[in-house]
């Protein structure tokens, strides 16, 4: 499985990363500009790490939005190939319209950098089929603005479709109903504030979030049903 | 050229929790009376003129300048009024 990491100006978590899906989980992952727009077409997944985007201006994630490569990423999104947003990634996909809702600074103001037990609310996705629902994992959080908001109507059809897929167990950061991860209906956009690729061995406090590239490549794997 | 300001706010409904540490330390500068605080941004632009000049500037702030999702926002257009 060919998976890009896309590297804006002030992304930060892109070799983390790479080094989670590509040496460690196993996907043949490579580290793209997003000015290299076309290094896209041959890709099996995109993962959006990560960082401060264009330095956060105006809101986080928001510059990044309306990159070129946005549009490359949509169509991808829409063919049904996986996106994974996280951090930074996260706040880009719900700038996009990838994703539903925002990301509001945290309701205590603080940028907040800790280990985070979560739940897993869904593992009906491309990437957490390897979890059990209701298991508790924990990754890290690095945000300041990791504050999910979405309106009442929203919040309502998001879970009645499933789409929440991790909840906090502590709500650390003021999030509508505890959220900390969100999918897309079709189950292969997922976009979290956690990072899970900071959390792939033992040396690093977890090995929680491994099962969560691992899954991608899985899912990749039985539906191509070909040697990679 | 037109000169056009745009002031963009937070939804009612949706917390502020910067506008809230605001109205506390209000409040602790004995500014009792301030009974709530919300805070935003301004943005100024430089357009050219054009007949469908308000139009765009909507379009503008769909597409960017707010993210309509959290924020409502205020388009003023020099000299109009």
């Amino acid at each position: 499985m060919k998976v890009a990491v896309i590297v804006f100006p002030g992304s930060n978590c892109d070799r983390d990363m790479y080094h989670a899906a590509g040496e460690i989980a196993g996907a043949h992952a490579s580290l793209v500009w997003y000015t290299d727009t076309h290094l896209l077409d041959d890709v099996d997944g995109i993962l959006i790490p990560g960082g401060f985007s264009y330095g956060d201006y105006l809101r986080s994630g928001s510059m990044a939005s309306t990159s070129d490569i946005m549009n490359k990423i949509r169509e991808h999104a829409e063919k049904g190939k996986p996106v994974l947003g996280i951090c930074n990634g996260f706040q880009i996909l719900t700038e996009s319209g990838l994703l539903p809702g925002a990301l509001m600074r945290n309701k205590n103001l603080s940028f907040m950098c800790h280990q985070e037990e979560l739940i897993v609310e869904d593992n009906e996705n491309v990437f957490t089929t390897l979890y059990d629902t209701n298991e508790v994992v924990r990754f890290p959080i690095a945000h300041g603005e990791g504050n999910y908001f979405c309106d009442d109507e929203t919040l309502n059809e998001l879970k009645a479709n499933n789409q929440i897929v991790f909840t906090y167990k502590n709500n650390p950061n003021g999030s509508v109903a505890d959220i900390a991860g969100i999918r897309n209906k079709a189950g292969n956009v997922l976009g979290m504030m956690p990072h899970p690729e900071r959390a792939v061995e033992a040396l690093l406090g977890s090995e929680d979030g491994l099962r969560l590239f691992q899954s991608m490549i899985a899912n990749w794997r039985s539906s191509n049903a070909v040697n990679a | 050229m037109k000169k056009v300001q745009v002031y963009i706010t937070l939804k009612q409904g949706v917390l502020d929790p910067q506008g809230k540490a605001i109205q506390t330390s209000l409040h602790a500068l004995d500014y009792p009376e301030v009974d709530d605080v919300r805070v935003g941004k301004y943005i100024e632009l430089q357009v050219e003129e054009g007949p469908d000049l308000e139009t765009r500037v909507t379009q503008m702030c769909e597409q960017l300048l707010a993210n309509p999702v959290i924020e409502d926002y205020r388009i003023e257009l020099e000299g109009a009024r």
